[in-house]
């Protein structure tokens, strides 16, 4: 079979790998799952956590899905995959509740809603179907990865500004409540811009990544 | 103006095509159409043109914020010495408010011009002057004591997201005054709200109290000012919304000139009353109690009807979508500061609000307009 014959990291396959993060990326071009980005990235913490159970649940669902591909009767390929991927969810589920609490539970609804995630049912229509695991494997990574950048992109500007914090260390320097007590710039008058917790102003730096990238980006330009 | 005029003729080769500072020419051009009417002409068909272009009109708008301007300084400097319990003359308060005022405006005209600036260049466009008026109203709503560097901030972000990101002047979907206002609101709404920012250093002055007319009666107090003060804007608030007075003045103004519509502003204050009227038939709390015809005159819905509601770029275009337009902003503005105590700024969101839905409504009267003439059409065919 050709697919045999082709190298594992073949410049194809390595398109597979790099197209999501730029290209193809599926938040900022495609414009899949946006409600987790809003929701979730007020802190790098829970927006990383969701990123990597968003990357697992992509690339395990790409795998089983590719490899009974032939299996699934196509009438009923999307219950098929949804068990897939719920089973999944659940699992990414009680890993987070046993290991990390804290975050599971600021997560809280928004790591059951993997389920609905658009990227994943997307790559599993568009790609595990008709694609083999490894191939598959690779899309998962490029896809998660892809979402996993903006997701972390938008949570780094949101925590830097909105709260002065990265990771809840305070690298802006210590607010407190009288000025003669601050440090770092807060000492100079500086303030946490409040608008940047709200989920709109989540869209708004979406919105500000895609038109940079846009700009830098040759390919995405439309007439 | 001669010497100017050669001074300009004399330079303009240099940035005309192939000149040295080509990259620098809209920057120029701005500056040249800005002092004299520029001389284009058409080149095909046969239109009209007027001397009167966009400059111009910007210019007017400013002319029409003169008076509010200079009475909001010396209402800074009068509500500071008055609240301190101080005695001042006029040129004293006067001198005080220019103090805290003159500031905010080289701040919004400096950041604001210099982003349009580099856009303009770097976009090989020609600069906008819409901002020439928006750089004005920005410093107006805002709260005297806010810090230079969060309005630096708000116009910043209301030039780049508000106007650049759409195509600029011409092109925004919302008004770029209001925009920065209300990024401001939302991102330091300690400086932006409650009772310590609107009368100079009464964060820091205990003696002053500062409260405004519309935070006083949420908290459910008595408004605690004349009918007439509020009439003559002797009273806390944003630095250019206090005086009805000063702002009808430039009402007139505008409305002689042709520039503003009549339309909106009649229609908002038509839509501020009917919605007065409705609270003050419940007259449950102490804002539905206020009198309706109060309503009209604080909390800057004045300033907003006569200068944002009539924005010509995000208001309605159609006549009769002017007229819906204009009633829903009073009447959602005065709904929302009743219904949210914590949100006095009714007006700003009303009119961003149906910014929005401006185009929608110009689609609807404009569907509405064609459908009857259709079906005028067909009815002369048959009975014809």
């Amino acid at each position: 079979m050709a697919e045999e014959k082709e190298a594992l990291f073949s410049k194809k396959n390595r398109a597979l790998l790099s197209d999501p993060l730029n290209d193809n990326n599926p938040i900022s071009v495609q414009v899949l799952g946006i409600c987790s980005a809003l929701a979730i990235t007020v802190q790098l913490k829970p927006a990383l956590v969701m990123s990597i159970a968003v990357l697992f649940v992509v690339i395990a669902s790409n795998v089983i899905v590719s490899l009974i591909r032939n299996l699934i009767p196509s009438r009923i390929r999307i219950i098929v995959q949804l068990l897939i991927v719920a089973s999944l969810v659940i699992l990414v589920d009680q890993v987070l509740k046993a290991y990390a609490y804290d975050v599971s539970k600021e997560l809280s609804v928004f790591v059951g809603l993997i389920i609905t995630n658009c990227i994943v049912m997307g790559r599993l229509e568009a790609f595990a179907l008709a694609n083999g695991p490894w191939k598959s494997f690779l899309d998962g990574v490029g896809n998660g990865a892809g979402y996993a950048l903006i997701l972390v992109l938008v949570a780094f500007f949101r925590e830097l500004l909105g709260s002065g914090k990265l990771f809840g260390f305070e690298v802006l320097g210590h607010k407190a409540k009288d000025i003669a007590d601050s440090t770092g710039l807060y000492a100079l008058g500086y303030e946490n811009n409040g608008f940047m917790l709200l989920s709109p102003m989540a869209l708004i730096v979406v919105g500000i990544i895609i038109w940079f990238q846009r700009s830098k980006n040759r390919k995405l330009i439309e007439d | 103006m001669k010497f100017i005029r050669n001074t300009f003729d004399k330079y303009k080769p240099l940035f005309d095509k192939g000149g040295k500072l080509e990259k620098f020419a809209p920057g120029f051009n701005a500056f040249d159409t800005l002092l004299f009417v520029p001389n284009h002409t058409t080149k095909q068909g046969a239109h009209i043109r007027d001397g009167v272009d966009l400059k111009r009109v910007m210019i007017t708008v400013v002319l029409a914020l003169i008076p509010a301007l200079i009475f909001g300084m010396w209402n800074v400097g009068f509500q500071h010495f008055s609240q301190l319990g101080e005695a001042g003359s006029f040129v004293d308060y006067l001198i005080y408010g220019s103090i805290k005022f003159l500031p905010m405006v080289a701040v919004s005209y400096g950041v604001g011009l210099g982003i349009e600036f580099a856009f303009g260049i770097f976009r090989g466009h020609e600069i906008n002057e819409g901002y020439l008026v928006s750089g004005m109203l920005i410093p107006l709503i805002m709260p005297i004591d806010l810090p230079l560097w969060m309005l630096g901030v708000s116009v910043a972000f209301a030039v780049l997201i508000g106007k650049e990101a759409f195509g600029g002047t011409g092109m925004n979907i919302l008004n770029p005054a209001l925009v920065a206002r209300a990024f401001a609101f939302f991102s330091y709404a300690p400086s932006m709200s409650g009772d310590k920012v609107w009368v100079a250093d009464a964060a820091s002055i205990d003696a002053i109290s500062g409260e405004t007319i519309l935070g006083s009666l949420a908290a459910g107090k008595e408004a605690g000012y004349s009918v007439l003060d509020m009439f003559l804007g002797y009273i806390p608030g944003s630095v250019g919304e206090t005086s009805v007075l000063m702002i009808l003045i430039g009402a007139a103004f505008l409305l002689f000139t042709g520039i503003a519509s009549w339309r909106i502003m009649v229609s908002a204050t038509i839509g501020g009353a009917v919605m007065g009227l409705i609270f003050n038939s419940f007259g449950v709390n102490a804002l539905m109690d206020f009198p309706w015809w109060q309503h009209l005159l604080v909390g800057g819905f004045a300033f907003g009807v006569v200068f944002m509601a009539t924005d010509p770029v995000s208001a309605a275009q159609t006549d009769k979508g002017k007229w819906i337009y204009g009633f829903l902003i009073g009447f959602i503005a005065i709904m929302i500061r009743v219904f949210n105590g914590a949100y006095p700024e009714g007006m700003m969101m009303a009119i961003l609000l149906m910014n929005v839905f401006a185009p929608t409504i110009d689609h609807y009267v404009v569907e509405g307009n064609i459908k009857r003439r259709k079906n005028r059409q067909k009815n002369n065919l048959e009975t014809a």
